[in-house]
């Protein structure tokens, strides 16, 4: 089985990225701090609110983009493509822990328990957390690189579907104990909504950057290994 | 030269070999109806009950059951993958897809025998309601929720066949992208394992397990082709 490999194109855009992540992120923090107004409810506890969501939502969309991005790689059978499936999804595995560990924190300031399992998507998250969590043992436990990438390939797009399959079950199974103050931003005040949606964006871009740098850092090692072959270096 | 034979009579010939293996070795079914009934008495030690009913009998039903198909789906893809059994899959003309449908409707029987052991068993053994004025709607959930066992079954044993931490990877694949089912399935077990008039199962759970067979019922025939290339 010959597998193509595209040619690099290494670090480009790489830079114009970094300098928009480097920008949005301080304007973000700038108006969770000093733009959106403070919370009648929980008081400044809410402002957690601008990072955790945004930081579920990438998480949940990295793990739906690494699926796709399984699925072209078993289409096209070009290698490239389950590298960015496996950067997808390494990169939201440690926004994922990011959003638990914010998620907790939240639990803990505004309902006094860390865990909380009435939650539906705090439960949801943590199934799709040690589903995901057995994503690189699965996949560095095969030895043949063709197979590891076809194999992970298949886990991708399983777990990707199984991430709203999972969600629909575990909403359907809890009694809606906890107003939903995260259910939809249409019922935020503009400010806070606005905050949110900058927030959002600078936390996408902060992925993105992430991504790129790792995708760029695996590219350039392939790339340095072939090179020592060839010129006969060990 | 001859046809090669159809979808149908592919599934067939491999199914029987399953079963004529399974039949032949006993290594999967008895296992797991020994570990269910043993898991049946370690909760009545580890509760500390003699009795349990609702959604505590739901939960130990649906734990027991899931632990033992386990112990089946690891087994699952093992013969065929230490004595040549996928190479000479691979060299038939044959559609590949009748592998995965053979291999869950083994997986699927061998989860009807369990049950036909276990479900009695947890009935003697820890359920204090009368298991048989239930029975019928039971049979359904065991029915929907077996299907959704043998089909990522199947498709997890092949994922974990071919690592080095087979035993391993099978259980922690599986659990996972399994508790909607428990959830399902529990869910829709409880109201019938009461003792003043057991309501039916809500219909919503059942849905959801159904749905759930659907949804990875076809995604397992889109991806399992890619696990038999080599």
């Amino acid at each position: 089985m010959s597998s193509r490999t595209s040619p690099p194109k290494n670090g480009r855009g790489l830079r114009p990225l970094s300098i928009v992540t480097i920008v949005a992120l301080p304007i973000a923090l700038v108006l969770v701090f000093f733009y959106a107004p403070i919370e009648a409810e929980e008081g400044f506890l809410q402002k957690i609110f601008y990072l955790h969501v945004p930081l579920a939502i990438i998480t949940l969309c990295g793990f739906v983009i690494g699926g796709l991005l399984a699925i072209v790689h078993l289409r096209t059978r070009d290698r490239s493509w389950d590298l960015r499936s496996y950067v997808a999804i390494h990169m939201s595995l440690i926004f994922g822990v990011g959003t638990l560990i914010t998620g907790s924190i939240w639990a803990r300031g505004s309902w006094g328990h860390w865990w909380v399992w009435s939650e539906p998507t705090l439960v949801s998250f943590l199934i799709i957390m040690l589903l995901y969590a057995t994503y690189q043992p699965l996949r560095f436990a095969i030895e043949d690189p063709e197979r590891q990438a076809r194999y992970a390939s298949v886990f991708a797009i399983v777990a990707g579907a199984f991430v709203p399959m999972n969600f629909l079950a575990v909403r359907l199974s809890s009694s809606y104990l906890h107003p939903r103050v995260l259910g939809s931003s249409s019922n935020l005040p503009p400010k806070m909504a606005f905050t949110f949606l900058i927030s959002l964006v600078a936390m996408a871009l902060l992925f993105a950057t992430l991504c790129s740098y790792e995708l760029t850092a695996k590219r350039t090692r392939m790339l340095l290994k072939a090179r020592s072959r060839t010129l006969g270096f060990r | 030269m001859r046809k090669p034979p159809g979808l149908w009579a592919t599934v067939g010939a491999l199914l029987r070999k399953e079963l004529l293996v399974e039949l032949r070795t006993l290594e999967s079914v008895p296992g797991m109806s020994l570990f269910a009934v043993t898991t049946f008495v370690v909760f009545h030690f580890a509760l500390n009950q003699n009795t349990v009913s609702g959604d505590e009998a739901a939960g130990i039903l649906w734990v027991t059951l899931l632990f033992a198909a386990m112990l089946g789906v690891n087994r699952l893809f093992v013969a065929d993958q230490d004595q040549g059994g996928f190479d000479a899959f691979l060299l038939a003309p044959v559609d590949r897809t009748a592998m995965l449908l053979a291999k869950a409707l083994a997986l699927f029987a061998y989860l009807a025998v369990l049950e036909l052991v276990a479900v009695p068993a947890f009935g003697l053994l820890l359920l204090g309601p009368p298991l048989h004025q239930s029975m019928p709607d039971l049979l359904v959930v065991l029915v929907l929720a077996d299907i959704g066992i043998a089909a990522i079954g199947t498709l997890v044993a092949a994922l974990a066949v071919q690592t080095r931490a087979r035993d391993l990877l099978g259980p922690l694949l599986a659990l996972p992208l399994l508790v909607p089912v428990v959830i399902g399935a529990a869910r829709a077990s409880s109201p019938l394992l009461v003792f003043t008039h057991p309501a039916g199962s809500q219909v919503r759970w059942l849905a959801t397990l159904a749905l759930y067979d659907l949804v990875f019922g076809l995604i397992a025939y889109a991806v399992f082709d890619f696990l038999l290339e080599d």
